[in-house]
C-alpha cells in the first residue's frame, strides 16, 4: 500500500493534464499574457491585447470587457490581475479574471487600475466586435457589423464570409452584404468593382463612399472613360445628391430645434408682455428657477432620475407661478401704466433672484442629470439621425403652446384675460375682477416660463445667468411675431431658428447670428408691429 | 535641548510681538487682482484664495525678511479696464510690493501698461496665447509651446491623429492658438483640407450644427482629433451633443486647453469620459507635495469636495518663487527682485522642479489626461523632462525671429536675433 501510494499521487496529478494538453497550452500563454498587464508599458499594451485575442481562449471576453470599462485592476500585493465592482459601501469586490473566481472585498488603495487609453479602447472595441459577429442577438450582430463595415479588418471580413450563408436577419444580412461588396470593390478584378460599384450607390455609410472615392483616385487621371470609372464616378455622384438631401432635411431639424427652444422662453413672455402690456425683465429668472427646481426634484429623489423631469414639470409650474403672482401682487401692480418703472423694478427683481440663488445654491453651474430616454438618437439611416433630447423638446414646446391657446380660447379664464386686456374698464364694469385676473395671468406667464425652464435644463447650464442669455431672444421673438399674438410668436421662432441654422455651415455661428439680428431689425423699421399686428379697436 | 527648547521659544515670542508691531509700522503689501464679482468670479475667486492660503502659510513660518506679510485685496469686477485702474491704486496708493493676478489675457493686456509705468511686478498663473514678455510681469500658466503644441504631438502620434478640428471661443486666446497650432499643423505636413476651424460665440449653447459638422468631417476616412481652445459654460452643451449625436472618445476624441478639474465639478461628466484635456498639473498626480498641498486646501477652505487645478500650482510656484527671490535679493524693491527671479528653482506638484527662465516664463512638464467619471483626471502621457516656456512661438512668421532675454547684455522682452535690434515695443 506504501509503495503503491507515490505511484497513485502521480496518476491522479496527470490525469487533468492528459485529458486537456492542448487547453492547458492555451491556458499557461494566457496566464502568462494576462500577468504581463500591470507592468506592461501603455505603448506596448496594443500588441499584448492583440496576443491575448488571438489565443481566443473563452476568458478573453472576461479580460477585455472590465478593461474597456475601466474596471480592471490588479491587486498591489500579488499582481493578480481581476475585474472589479464597486458596491455600495465603497469597497471592490473583485473576480479573478482566469478562474472567475470571486475573491474577498479590499479598499481602493489595494488595488490599482490597468492603464488604457482611447486608441487602445478602440482597439479593443473592434476586436470585441469581431466576437460579436456570432452573438445569439440580433441587435449585438448588427452593432458589430456596422463597425466592422466602417473599420473593415480582415479576421472580420473572413467571419462576416462564413456567416453570411446563415444569417437569418434582414438587416444584418444587408450589412454583410455591403462589407463583401466593399471587400470585393477593393480587393476583386474588375468585372466584380464593376458590379460592386452598381450595387454599392444606394448605401449611405461614410465608408462605402470613402471606398468608392479611394478606388476612383487609384484610377490615373490620364486614363479616359473606361466603364469601371463612369460606373465609379455615377456611384459616388448618387451618394452624395442623397447626402445633400438629407443635410438638407438635417438642417431644417436643427432649425425647428433652435426655434422649439425660442418658442419656449418667449411664450410665457408673450402672455405677460403680449397680453397684459408688462415689461417683465425677470422672465429669464422665471426660466431659471424651473432649472433649479428641477435640480432640486434630482436631489430629492436620487432614485427616480427616469422620471424626474415628468415631476418637474408642475413643479416648476407652480414654482415660477408662485414667485411670479408674488412680483405682481407685491410691486408690478403699484406700477401699472408706467413701463419705465416697471422695465427697471422687474430688472431690479432679476437680479435680486439671481443673487438669491446663488446664495442659496453657490455661484457653480449645478449639475442636472439627463435620463436615459434623454440621451442618444434616433438614426433613420447613416447620415441623418434625431438626438432624442431636441426631438422631445419640439414636441414639448408645441405640447405647451397648443395647450395655452387652448386656455387661452376655451377656458372662462381666457375669456377674462382677454376682455381685460381689450377693455379694462368695460370688463371691471361687467364684473370681472380685474385685479385678480392680472395676477393670475401673470402668474400662468411666469408658470410657464418656469416649464421652459426644466426643458432648458436639459440642454444647457443650469446657473444663476441661465435667463439673462435667454431674456433678449424672448423679447425679439414676441416683437417680430406681433405683440400679443400667439400663432405670432410661433411662427417667428420657428422662423428665426430655421433661418439662424440654414446660415450657420456657410457662416458660422457668430455671423449666422449678426445677419438674424440685423434682418431684424430692418424688418421692424419696415413693420413696427410685427409678423401678425393687431387689428381693431382693440389694438389702440 | 533646553537651549533648542528656549530658542524655539524665544522665537515664537519675538514673532508674536513683531507681528504686533509688524502690523502696524512695517509689512510687506502683497495685491491680489482677482475678479471677485461678474462671470470670471467663478475662475479667480479660488486664485485669490490661494494666495491668502499661501500668505497665511507664510505669516505662519515667520514671515518674509522678518516682516509679515499683507494681503490687499482689490476686485476688478471682471471688467478689464477697471484691472488698469485697480492696479494702478494698488501700486500707487496702495504701495503694494507684488501683485498676483489676472485670468484672461484681455485683462492682463489691459493692466500691462500701469505696470510698465509705475515699475511694478505681476504674476500671472494662466496658460495663454504668448506672443509677450514684459520686464513687470512673471508668467507662471504655461506658453503654447508648454501645452498646445505637445497636446498636437499627442495626437499626432498616440492617437495617429491625421485631421483636425479647431473650435474655439470668438476671442483672443482662442484665435491666437489656433493661428499657432495651424502653422505648426502645415509645417508637419497637414493639409489645408484636412483642418477645420470654427468659432463660437461666449456661452454657446445650440451646438447641433457644429457637431454634426465635425462628425461629417471626421466620417471621411481619416482619423479625427479635435482641439478644443471652447471656454466656460459653452462646453457642457457641447459634450452633451457630442454624447447625443454618438460620438465617443474612441471615435474622435477631443482635447481641451480650458477644461480643468474645476470647470468639471459642475458637470454631469458622463458624456466627457475619456475626452482629453492637457494642462501641467493635474489634482490626481501621486505626489508628496501634491497630497499636502491638496489636504492644505481643502482645510482652509474648510470643504471637503473642493479641488485642486492648473492655475492655482502657478500660483503656488509663483508664490514660492517670489519669496525665494526676495529673500536672495535681500529686499522687495522690483528691479532687484527681477533680476534675482530668474535662475530661481522650487520644486513644482509633479514631483519636477519649476526653474524661471530668463525669458520671464516657466520651465514646466506637459500632462495629458483622460477625463474620468469621478470629474478627476487620468493621466495617459506626459513629456519625459520639462519644457521651457517660449514666450514668442516658433511657427508664427511674426515672432519667429524674436526672443525675449531679461538677462544682460540683452536685456529686452522682443529681441530681434535677425537684425540684433530690441523693437522698444514693451509688449
Amino acid at each position: 500500500m506504501l509503495r503503491l501510494f507515490p505511484f497513485l499521487f502521480f496518476f491522479v496529478l496527470s490525469l487533468p493534464v492528459f485529458s486537456a494538453e492542448n487547453d492547458a497550452q492555451g491556458e499557461s500563454e494566457l496566464t502568462t499574457l494576462v500577468g504581463q498587464l500591470p507592468s506592461t508599458k501603455l505603448n506596448k499594451m496594443s500588441t499584448l491585447i492583440e496576443k491575448i485575442a488571438d489565443t481566443s481562449a473563452p476568458q478573453v471576453r472576461a479580460i477585455l470587457e472590465p478593461l474597456i470599462a475601466g474596471d480592471l485592476y490588479y491587486l498591489k500585493s500579488n499582481k493578480q490581475v481581476v475585474s472589479v465592482f464597486k458596491n455600495s459601501d465603497n469597497q471592490y469586490q473583485l473576480t479573478d479574471v482566469l478562474n472567475a473566481q470571486a475573491l474577498p472585498t479590499v479598499s481602493k488603495s489595494a488595488i490599482k487600475k490597468v492603464r488604457t487609453n482611447n486608441r487602445l479602447r478602440g482597439q479593443i472595441r473592434d476586436l470585441l466586435a469581431n466576437l460579436d459577429l456570432s452573438s445569439e442577438q440580433a441587435e449585438v450582430r448588427i452593432s458589430a457589423l456596422k463597425l466592422l463595415l466602417d473599420k473593415p479588418n480582415q479576421a472580420g471580413i473572413t467571419a462576416v464570409n462564413k456567416l453570411i450563408k446563415t444569417e437569418q436577419d434582414s438587416e444584418a444580412r444587408d450589412l454583410m452584404s455591403a462589407i463583401m461588396l466593399v471587400e470585393q470593390l477593393e480587393n476583386g478584378n474588375d468585372a466584380e468593382k464593376l458590379s460592386a460599384a452598381k450595387q454599392l450607390s444606394s448605401r449611405l455609410e461614410p465608408s462605402v463612399k470613402n471606398a468608392l472615392v479611394s478606388e476612383l483616385q487609384k484610377i490615373p487621371a490620364s486614363q479616359q472613360g473606361g466603364p469601371l470609372k463612369t460606373e465609379l464616378t455615377n456611384a459616388v455622384e448618387d451618394i452624395e445628391q442623397q447626402i445633400s438631401v438629407f443635410k438638407l432635411a438635417e438642417n431644417l431639424f436643427f432649425g425647428l430645434s433652435l426655434g422649439s427652444v425660442l418658442l419656449l422662453a418667449a411664450i410665457g413672455l408673450a402672455i405677460t408682455f403680449g397680453v397684459m402690456g408688462v415689461i417683465n425683465m425677470a422672465h429669464g429668472e422665471m426660466m431659471m428657477l424651473g432649472a433649479y427646481t428641477t435640480y432640486v426634484i434630482q436631489q430629492t429623489f436620487p432614485s427616480l432620475i427616469e422620471y424626474s423631469l415628468l415631476m418637474a414639470v408642475p413643479a416648476a409650474f407652480l414654482v415660477s407661478g408662485f414667485v411670479g403672482i408674488l412680483i405682481e401682487r407685491g410691486v408690478i401692480r403699484f406700477l401699472k401704466g408706467r413701463p419705465l418703472e416697471t422695465l427697471l423694478a422687474t430688472f431690479g427683481i432679476s437680479l435680486i433672484l439671481q443673487q438669491l440663488v446663488r446664495t442659496v445654491f453657490s455661484p457653480l453651474n449645478r449639475q442636472v442629470e439627463a435620463p436615459l430616454w434623454m440621451s442618444g438618437s434616433l438614426e433613420i439611416n447613416p447620415v441623418l439621425s434625431l438626438t432624442y433630447n431636441r426631438l422631445y423638446i419640439i414636441i414639448f414646446s408645441l405640447m405647451v403652446f397648443f395647450s395655452l391657446l387652448m386656455i387661452l380660447k376655451r377656458s372662462s379664464l381666457g375669456l377674462h384675460v382677454r376682455a381685460v386686456s381689450q377693455n379694462r374698464d368695460m370688463a371691471r364694469a361687467l364684473s370681472v375682477k380685474s385685479s385678480w385676473v392680472d395676477a393670475i395671468t401673470f402668474g400662468l406667464g411666469s408658470g410657464i416660463a418656469g416649464v421652459a425652464g426644466v426643458a432648458l435644463s436639459q440642454l444647457t447650464n443650469v446657473g444663476p445667468n441661465l435667463g439673462q442669455a435667454y431674456i433678449i431672444d424672448s423679447f425679439l421673438v414676441v416683437v417680430f411675431g406681433g405683440v400679443g399674438n400667439l400663432w405670432g410668436t410661433l411662427v417667428a421662432a420657428m422662423t428665426m431658428g430655421t433661418f439662424n441654422k440654414v446660415l450657420e455651415p456657410s457662416m458660422g455661428p457668430v455671423l449666422a447670428n449678426i445677419i438674424v439680428l440685423v434682418s431684424l431689425v430692418l424688418f421692424i423699421q419696415k413693420r413696427p408691429k410685427g409678423l401678425f399686428p393687431q387689428k381693431g379697436r382693440a389694438a389702440e | 535641548m533646553k537651549l533648542k527648547k528656549l530658542i524655539v521659544a524665544s522665537s515664537i515670542v519675538a514673532t508674536g510681538l513683531m507681528t504686533n508691531f509688524a502690523y502696524a509700522a512695517d509689512t510687506i503689501k502683497v495685491g491680489v487682482l482677482h475678479s471677485l464679482s461678474g462671470t470670471m468670479a467663478i475662475s479667480e475667486t479660488t486664485l485669490k484664495d490661494t494666495v491668502l492660503m499661501m500668505i497665511e502659510d507664510q505669516n505662519a513660518n515667520g514671515g518674509l525678511l522678518g516682516k509679515q506679510i499683507e494681503p490687499v485685496v482689490v476686485d476688478p469686477a471682471s471688467n478689464w479696464p477697471l484691472f488698469a485702474e485697480k492696479g494702478r491704486e494698488l501700486l500707487a496708493k496702495d504701495k503694494v510690493d507684488v501683485i498676483f493676478g489676472s485670468w484672461t489675457s484681455v485683462s492682463r493686456k489691459s493692466v500691462l501698461p500701469v505696470l510698465e509705468e509705475l515699475n511694478g511686478l505681476m504674476f500671472y498663473p494662466v496658460q495663454y496665447e504668448g506672443e509677450e514678455s514684459s520686464k513687470n510681469v512673471f508668467y507662471t500658466g504655461a506658453a503654447p509651446n508648454q501645452q498646445a503644441i505637445p497636446a498636437v504631438d499627442y495626437l499626432m502620434n498616440d492617437i495617429g491623429a491625421e485631421r483636425f478640428v479647431l473650435l474655439g471661443t470668438d476671442y483672443v486666446y482662442p484665435r491666437t492658438t489656433n493661428k499657432i497650432l495651424e502653422a505648426y499643423l502645415m509645417a508637419n505636413g497637414v493639409k489645408a483640407e484636412d483642418i477645420m476651424i470654427n468659432y463660437t460665440p461666449f456661452g454657446h449653447s445650440d451646438w447641433q450644427s457644429i457637431v454634426s459638422d465635425v462628425k461629417r468631417f471626421g466620417s471621411e476616412g481619416k482619423q479625427t482629433a479635435v482641439i478644443s481652445t471652447v471656454n466656460g459654460d459653452a462646453n457642457i452643451p457641447f459634450y452633451k451633443e457630442l454624447g447625443n449625436q454618438g460620438i465617443s472618445a474612441e471615435d474622435i476624441p477631443v482635447i481641451a486647453f480650458s477644461v480643468g478639474e474645476e470647470e468639471l465639478s459642475g458637470f454631469d461628466t458622463k458624456p466627457l469620459v475619456g475626452h482629453l484635456a492637457a494642462w501641467n498639473y493635474f489634482q490626481s498626480v501621486d505626489t508628496e507635495e501634491n497630497a499636502e498641498f491638496i489636504a492644505k486646501w481643502k482645510k482652509y477652505i474648510g470643504d471637503d469636495k473642493r479641488v485642486t487645478n492648473d492655475p492655482m500650482e502657478a500660483t503656488y510656484i509663483g508664490f514660492k518663487m517670489w519669496v525665494k527671490a526676495v529673500e536672495k535679493a535681500g529686499t522687495t524693491d522690483v528691479d532687484a527682485v527681477e533680476q534675482a527671479m530668474i535662475g530661481i528653482a522650487v520644486p513644482n506638484l509633479t514631483g519636477g522642479t519649476a526653474v524661471m527662465n530668463s525669458n520671464h516664463h516657466l520651465s514646466k512638464p506637459v500632462l495629458i489626461g483622460e477625463i474620468q467619471e469621478d470629474g478627476q483626471f487620468e493621466v495617459v502621457w506626459e513629456t519625459p523632462d520639462t519644457v521651457i516656456g517660449d514666450a514668442w512661438s516658433d511657427f508664427l512668421p511674426s515672432s519667429k525671429n524674436l526672443v525675449a532675454d531679461w538677462t544682460s547684455p540683452i536685456k529686452c522682452g522682443n529681441f530681434d536675433i535677425t537684425t540684433a535690434k530690441c523693437s522698444g515695443q514693451q509688449f
